[in-house]
């Protein structure tokens, strides 16, 4: 990739700028509402700042030059982050009875801190951002493998 | 298009917004804390907070503070420095904020000394023996009393007044105070009702001076 080129995008690289972008407006998002509105982050809300903050320095590292590697070191990540994220969810929902919730000091993972348009609350944004992320990476990873 | 462009671009942008929403949210947050200050002036100080310098002097500091909280100990001798230099100007009154667990004990028993007339003595104590009993903000309420032996309090009356319904009444007076003005942090100043404008030891002197200025 020359530096005056105005070629197309190689194959995989918008999907993979698409999967940045949701990783790092969510880290962004994140520590505005941590650092800014000073909402303390629950012990869950921690764990999923652990899977995709890492994914905002990741990516760009397998997009500058692109690597096809990039999307099986990111995938792992990203899919725990969803685990998390879903059962953070179903915690919020009362799918899954608090008694087997990991939090016992700080806030309460439970406690709904936000909700915009009714449904959506932190946990929710965050499974959303990890079901793109991830779906954005497999796409990539067909795109690549033509 | 090159794509490190569109990535450079785009990564400027988020940083951008970021900034922004960032001024904007903490611009509003500093006048909502004006306005909340402003309207509950009246409960800043209480008849039972104890006060140094001058009844007097134009210049008045509020301090929010928690015996175990390493950040008042610092600010502690810093606050003794501002009066001194503008003597017979300021006064301040502590109130109490024991937000750390175990702060509670202490603070009762800084109430009892009160009584004594020996809060600053107990105070200064407790703040130079606060690593040893408070280390990691994890207060032992039942080491400090080693470390008052020096302040010649009455310990069978302090221990007696701890426990009464009185010196408990003030701490959630305090409290239930804190929770009004929206003080979650200690140290937390007030000069003249006005809140800090953002936390640190330049801006507590920034604020005391304009209104040292604006007072005389």
């Amino acid at each position: 990739m020359k530096a005056d080129s105005i070629a197309p995008s190689p194959a995989g690289w918008t999907p993979l700028f698409g999967a940045w972008l949701v990783a790092a407006s969510s880290m962004l998002g994140a520590l505005f509402l941590g650092e800014v509105m000073e909402l303390p982050p629950c012990v869950l809300c921690w764990w999923q700042r652990i899977a995709m903050f890492p994914l905002v320095l990741i990516l760009p590292a397998g997009m500058f030059p692109l690597d096809r590697s990039v999307i099986r070191y990111a995938l792992p990540l990203t899919l725990a982050g969803w685990l998390v994220a879903l059962f953070h969810v179903l915690l919020v929902a009362g799918v899954i009875p608090e008694r087997i919730q990991p939090c016992s000091r700080g806030v309460s993972c439970k406690e709904i801190q936000i909700e915009w348009f009714g449904f959506l609350t932190i946990p929710t944004l965050s499974l959303i951002a990890f079901t793109l992320i991830a779906g954005l990476l497999l796409f990539a990873q067909h795109r690549m493998s033509r | 298009m090159n794509q490190k462009y569109i990535f450079a671009i785009a990564a400027a942008l988020m940083v951008a917004i970021f900034a922004t929403a960032t001024l904007v949210h903490d611009s509003e947050k500093g006048n909502r804390r004006d306005e909340v200050a402003e309207q509950n002036r009246a409960i800043l100080v209480r008849e039972h907070s104890p006060t140094l310098g001058e009844a007097e002097a134009r210049v008045h500091i509020v301090e929010f503070l928690d015996p175990a909280c390493e950040t008042c100990r610092d600010f502690y001798p810093y606050v003794k420095q501002l009066m001194a230099a503008a003597p017979g100007r300021i006064r301040v009154s502590v109130r109490y904020a024991p937000f750390h667990d175990g702060s509670e004990q202490i603070v009762k028993l800084l109430a009892a000394a009160k009584l004594q007339g020996k809060f600053w003595e107990t105070l200064e104590a407790l703040f130079a023996a606060q690593p040893n009993w408070a280390s990691h903000h994890n207060p032992q309420p039942d080491m400090v009393w080693n470390f008052i032996n020096g302040v010649g309090l009455d310990i069978e009356k302090l221990k007696v007044d701890m426990a009464s319904p009185a010196i408990d009444a003030i701490v959630r007076q305090d409290l239930a105070d804190a929770r009004t003005l929206n003080v979650t942090k200690t140290p937390e100043f007030f000069v003249n009702g006005r809140p800090m404008p953002s936390f640190g030891y330049e801006q507590l002197k920034q604020l005391v001076a304009e209104e040292l200025n604006s007072r005389y």
